[in-house]
């Protein structure tokens, strides 16, 4: 064994070890979790309600889901989330961790009260914002929009306003997870491409666009990736701030997470919920793919 | 050696005891959701029937009411979770058509009798001659109006409004408004977090000269006659009486608790949130009615044996089914929850019957109907989404309707198609 | 000074750093907002303002008096402790080797860990809960945690951090004689110590808010973690908020306590980085 091991070349050593380190978490991704999906994968061809046993009816459940104005309202609606949310987000967490990281004073207190919305529990945070949209006489936001001169504005009464109503609290939330994401991609540039940049007498915008943002690729590829599937995802804010956790008015704010959840768990329609799931995993892997090869390191 | 032997000896003779007296001591598992009050009257319930029933033992377990459905739901198909379990009367069919449910056997539950003694509205749970499950309480529904708003707008406080058109006519004496016309205090509460689905299927809905349902539960019948009329009637409390916005305060339950709401229509449950409130004068009358018909909605949870449980389990968990079902339990949820009794004989005494709070839910009991819901969610849904397409979309009664018929049948359609 | 500006000159230092902290103010709003709530009670819950009439401690008594808070605050510290120190071990050695061995196969696995966060937890308790029953993890600590114990999340952020370690330092390493773990634990583990501090953090967090699977595999209120625990103050046809809002104050504190710790690290990396790189 060892003999072989040692006349084995440099890369194939790595390779040997690389397998070695991988065993337990692969098998245990396996087992966890791509195990369960293809498991997922079969339930959405059969017409499973949970309570009783299966059967098999080939891909009714898929062309079901096609006939469904539902099914695309929802699909729409989550790449609604996905497309405003994701950059807003991140260039409103860059800006932030950009600017929180040239702050000395009191930084670490600033950093904590960006972070503190993402470490308080959903449910009640969506409570707050929730009261937060309320008409007059207790709606902060309506309250100050009276005050102001303006009419009153519906948000989360509105088919039109409620999606926008529920970005902003999902993006308030994860905003401190992704200035510390940016924090910690800025603190691992070294310090010695910035002395370099100085004593040529670099201006500010050029070290901000040829030196840190390159630098920064591998921390904006994960953000973008994280913080799409997280948006693609997004189920408890929805659920938490629409009455009865439906997504509603009218299906406006309903993403696909929230359909399957709704279809598996109250109407027990596992079989459909399961189709909606495969399609909602193929988009997701499609999704980052193109990512990843468009944010690609060169 | 032979000490050790013998201390050996002993300790597997007595531990073989132990083990042949826990096989005389049963212990079943029952499951319900959490509410504070539920769980005490269970518990005190426990208690009594451990006394009477020395070799059982009663193994409570509760979750959270938002995630009981799904908890039930992925527990009970994979063969764990309790022997008795309580079930909303709404999901019954379900569990019953999956064989997850053990019919009550009829020497025990004998169904002419149940139907001699239960409030009629229990027939729900008839399925195969026999039933599948029984409640402990039933729930029905009232007008709660708050006594200081009244005096304010110079109402009299013990003449609540009997009839629909005093309601709107109360009502618009205590609605207040600012000059851009936003409610400030409603005078009747409405909005999608609410028992106003219940309000309009069973009571509005027959005032109006209909019925929501055919018979036998198959068929939507709220597009033909009442229906739109109700819809019509419960819109206008918004939009033409401007007693209030639909959706004031998020929830009418808090607005009415927030002392900003004159009238409210709510369940029998809800007592226990406004009596705990200070500076909230409140009390109850019964549903008004309209046309001369009176109307009332009921709703239960019913106790329910799962199909696992066999043999000596199966045994105690019937037994636990009669203590939940009996008169003495009855009385104790009563007392402790503030839920009504299911049987008249207990439910319809003298004393019920005046009480100033629980006496007008009880006496609704008698006129009350429950809808056979197939979805109970699904069902709400579409009533929530046809009221949005009337106050949101301005869309006219008569067509929100036809939607939400067609959406229903097909639902109905769906269900009894298996 | 990493820009070379002194803020006392500098007068756009301050109005950055005005500019900063007010956002942070404005984000900590319903923050405020949900700890004035808990001081509120039964009957002021729906009054918004934001100082309350009458502060009172009652709603923490009663947290404390009549439910098992405490039990399920150690039940969530304990599961997610465990659950951060096998991610931090078990995700950093996943994303090194993704990052710095080269071998076939290697982008068939980084995708199939990636995809493994594609697939919402939602549909995925049914399987984990017949797996769990058929193995008797049923109702205990470890079928709470397994699913968390390794996370594609952290595989992913752990590699893309591998990638500011230069290569050359684990080449010089190997010829140095180290063993490959060693290299990876002594050599590249240290550099990319912001990113595991805030792995922790995320791990821990997410841990501690986890709430759909815990509710699904726990069977007894001595068994539940803070979010099942709470869930029971939404009722059938009400919730009490101002309970809601206390226990999620009191559920704030570990978690902020954890960012605290932790958050230093995310700044000491950049020395030692910023030395060896």
């Amino acid at each position: 064994m060892r003999a072989w091991y040692r006349s084995r070349t440099v890369g194939q050593k790595q390779a040997v070890w690389a397998w070695i380190f991988l065993a337990l978490p692969l098998f245990f991704f396996c087992a966890i979790r791509l195990f369960p999906t293809s498991y997922t994968a079969y339930v959405s061809l059969t017409d499973w309600n949970l309570l009783r046993p299966k059967n098999y009816i080939g891909f009714a459940n898929y062309l079901r889901l096609w006939n469904d104005p539902v099914f695309w309202q929802v699909f729409w609606n989550t790449f609604k989330y996905l497309a405003i949310g994701m950059p807003i987000s991140l260039v409103l967490s860059f800006m932030v961790a950009y600017y929180l990281d040239q702050v000395r004073f009191l930084q670490g207190t600033i950093r904590a009260l960006y972070f503190i919305p993402f470490l308080t529990t959903a449910a009640a945070m969506a409570w707050v914002w929730r009261w937060f949209y309320q008409p007059v006489p207790i709606g902060i936001f309506n309250l100050m929009l009276v005050d102001m001169g303006f009419s009153q504005q519906p948000f989360l009464r509105s088919t039109t306003q409620a999606l926008g109503s529920i970005l902003a609290p999902a993006i308030w939330a994860g905003l401190g997870f992704q200035v510390v994401i940016f924090l910690a991609g800025l603190r691992a540039i070294p310090e010695t491409y910035y002395e370099a940049a100085r004593i040529d007498g670099v201006g500010r915008w050029t070290i901000l666009k040829e030196i840190t943002l390159p630098l920064l690729r591998p921390t904006i590829l994960f953000l973008v990736v994280v913080s799409s599937i997280g948006f693609l995802r997004i189920f408890d804010k929805v659920y938490n701030m629409t009455v009865d956790g439906k997504g509603g008015p009218l299906n406006t704010t309903r993403p696909l997470v929230l359909n399957i959840y709704q279809l598996a768990f109250t109407d027990y329609r596992m079989g459909y919920a399961a189709a909606q799931t495969m399609v909602l995993f193929v988009v997701l892997l499609a999704v980052t793919a193109i990512q990843l090869r468009a944010l690609r390191s060169k | 050696m032979r000490e050790m032997f013998a201390t050996v000896a002993a300790a597997a003779l007595s531990l073989s005891m132990s083990v042949t007296a826990k096989a005389q001591t049963v212990e079943i598992e029952y499951w319900q959701y959490f509410f504070k009050e539920r769980v005490t009257a269970i518990d005190a319930l426990i208690k009594t029937f451990e006394a009477a029933n020395p070799g059982i033992k009663v193994k409570h377990t509760h979750f959270p009411y938002a995630q009981y459905q799904t908890k039930v739901a992925a527990a009970v198909p994979a063969g764990e979770g309790p022997d008795v379990v309580q079930l909303y009367y709404g999901w019954l069919e379900e569990y019953r058509k999956a064989n997850l449910l053990a019919p009550l056997p009829k020497d025990q539950f004998d169904p002419a009798m149940v139907e001699k003694e239960f409030f009629p509205i229990v027939k729900a749970m008839k399925a195969e001659g026999s039933y599948w499950g029984l409640p402990t309480a039933v729930r029905s529904m009232a007008l709660f109006y708050n006594k200081a708003l009244m005096k304010e707008a110079g109402l009299d406080p013990s003449k609540p409004p009997a009839t629909l058109d005093e309601l709107i006519a109360q009502a618009g004496k205590i609605v207040k408004r600012d000059a851009a016309g936003n409610t400030l205090t409603a005078g009747y509460t409405m909005g999608p977090v609410g028992q106003d689905h219940h309000w309009w299927r069973e009571i509005l809905v027959r005032q109006f000269g209909g019925q929501a349902y055919s018979d036998d539960g198959k068929k939507v019948m709220y597009d033909q006659k009442g229906g739109a009329a109700g819809l019509q009637f419960y819109a206008d409390i918004a939009t033409k009486h401007k007693l209030t916005s639909y959706g004031f305060m998020d929830e009418t339950q808090a607005a009415f608790k927030a002392g900003r709401a004159g009238f409210h229509i709510d369940g029998s449950f809800r007592i226990g949130t406004f009596q705990g409130v200070p500076n909230l004068d409140w009390a109850v009358a019964e549903l008004p009615s309209h046309n001369g018909v009176k109307s009332n909605f009921a709703s239960y949870w019913v106790n329910g044996v799962s199909s696992k449980s066999t043999g000596p389990k199966r045994d105690a968990a019937m037994k636990f089914m009669k203590h939940l079902t009996s008169d003495a339990a009855m009385q104790l949820w009563l007392k402790t929850t503030g839920e009504l009794p299911a049987k008249p004989s207990v439910g319809l005494s003298a004393e019920n019957k005046n009480d100033p709070v629980y006496g007008p839910f009880i006496l609704g009991l008698a006129y009350s109907h429950t809808t056979e819901f197939v979805n109970e969610a699904k069902q709400r849904q579409i009533f929530l989404d046809m009221m949005d397409r009337v106050s949101l979309q301005k869309m006219p009664v008569a067509d929100a309707i036809k939607i939400a018929a067609k959406e229903e049948q097909q639902l109905l359609d769906d269900h009894f198609k298996k | 000074m990493r820009l070379g500006f002194d803020p006392r000159r500098d007068p756009r230092k301050i109005l950055i750093w005005t500019l900063v902290a007010l956002g942070g103010i404005v984000m900590i709003m319903p923050f405020l907002f949900m700890i004035s709530t808990s001081l509120k009670g039964r009957g002021e819950v729906y009054d918004l303002r934001l100082i309350p009439l009458a502060p009172t401690l009652e709603n923490y008594a009663y947290l404390f008096r009549e439910s098992r808070f405490l039990r399920w605050f150690l039940n969530s510290f304990a599961i997610a402790s465990i659950s951060t120190v096998s991610v931090l071990f078990f995700d950093s050695l996943a994303g090194y080797v993704l990052c710095k061995y080269k071998f076939k196969g290697r982008q068939v696995v980084f995708v199939a860990i990636l995809s493994t966060l594609m697939i919402p937890t939602e549909m995925l308790v049914i399987p984990w809960y017949v797996m769990s029953k058929n193995l008797g993890w049923l109702n205990t600590y470890w079928g709470i945690m397994f699913p968390g114990m390794i996370t594609g999340f952290g595989v992913f952020l752990m590699k893309q951090f591998f990638e500011t370690v230069p290569d050359a330092l684990i080449d010089a390493a190997r010829i140095d004689g180290l063993s490959e773990f060693r290299i990876f634990w002594e050599v590249a583990l240290p550099l990319v110590t912001p990113a595991l501090s805030a792995l922790a953090i995320f791990t821990f967090l997410g841990s501690w808010t986890a709430f759909l699977w815990p509710l699904i595999v726990t069977n007894s209120a001595s068994n539940y973690t803070v979010p099942v625990g709470l869930a029971s103050f939404s009722g059938e046809f009400s919730t009490e908020w101002n309970m809601i809002m206390t226990g999620a104050a009191v559920a704030t504190i570990p978690t902020l306590v954890v960012f605290i710790l932790l958050q230093k690290y995310i700044i000491r990396g950049v020395i030692l980085s910023g030395v060896k790189g």
